[in-house]
């Protein structure tokens, strides 16, 4: 079966999607993204999406239900690349993804993980 | 007066279909040199109405058409279904309204990427969604 591969780097995930998803791939990656959090205990995901000519509501609640599950499985979730032409279009749409972090692209989202990571991290040794 | 300078047809009998329909609209309005921000919106409005002929009307077809006028073309694209029909179109049309498990983006969200749109439904007999990109 059709799959999107899901890349390990260190504590994060990191996902490209190149393919134009039909919805039940959409489904799919919900599923092995959510499983593979759990299973490596990683603390943050990467989604970086610049290969997508388009985002339609199906996708843009996928994003978003992505980045709601992996908050509860206390990893966070960063999608990285949108083209400006989706942007636009997205917004038209009525779907602004709140709730959701993004970044320009691969290299600040990693930022803002190891950011996030560094902030509970340290979260940790008040409490303690 | 508006002319038809191609037309064709394509089946939403399944998932698949969207992917390629989205695709055909993609190429067509790549054609047309319409912006990519354009392109994006009338392949988005594609993917939503699209996939509303396949879930609530049970597949259809999508027809296309490209427009010629005294000084612009257009994409003309029309969906099809032999489902249920919408009982309350104006209810269809609200914002976050869905009968289904979708976000209710679908019907309204491609209104707004487009130029022009006309809902024609009966009950029982069908829906059909008809909307033009002009470039």
């Amino acid at each position: 079966m059709e799959r999107i591969p899901i890349l390990r780097m260190g504590e994060f995930l990191l996902v490209t999607i190149q393919v134009d998803m039909h919805d039940q791939l959409a489904l799919i990656l919900q599923d092995d993204l959510t499983r593979a959090i759990e299973k490596q205990g990683a603390k943050g995901v990467l989604i970086d999406i610049s290969a997508l000519t388009m985002v339609d509501s199906f996708i843009g609640r996928m994003i978003s239900d992505i980045s709601g599950m992996a908050r509860i499985l206390d990893a966070k979730t960063v999608v990285v690349g949108m083209q400006p032409a989706v942007a636009i279009t997205l917004v038209e749409l009525g779907l602004s993804l709140t709730g959701v972090a993004t970044a320009l692209n691969v290299e600040r989202g990693m930022q803002l993980l190891r950011r996030a990571l560094t902030d509970s991290h340290d979260d940790d040794f008040i409490k303690r | 007066m508006t002319t038809i300078s191609s037309s064709g047809e394509l089946p939403l009998k399944n998932e698949h279909d969207i992917v390629l329909g989205r695709q055909a609209v993609r190429r067509m309005a790549q054609e047309l040199t319409f912006s990519l921000v354009d392109q994006t919106k009338i392949v988005t409005a594609a993917s939503e109405l699209a996939r509303n002929a396949l879930i609530y009307g049970g597949g259809g077809v999508l027809k296309w058409e490209v427009l010629n006028e005294v000084g612009k073309r257009g994409l003309r694209l029309t969906f099809q279904d032999q489902g249920p029909g919408i009982a309350n179109v104006e209810l269809a049309m609200t914002d976050g309204w869905t009968s289904g498990k979708g976000l209710g983006l679908g019907l309204t969200g491609a209104r707004r990427l487009v130029n022009e749109f006309e809902l024609d439904t009966t009950v029982g007999a069908g829906t059909r969604v008809t909307v033009t990109r002009w470039k």
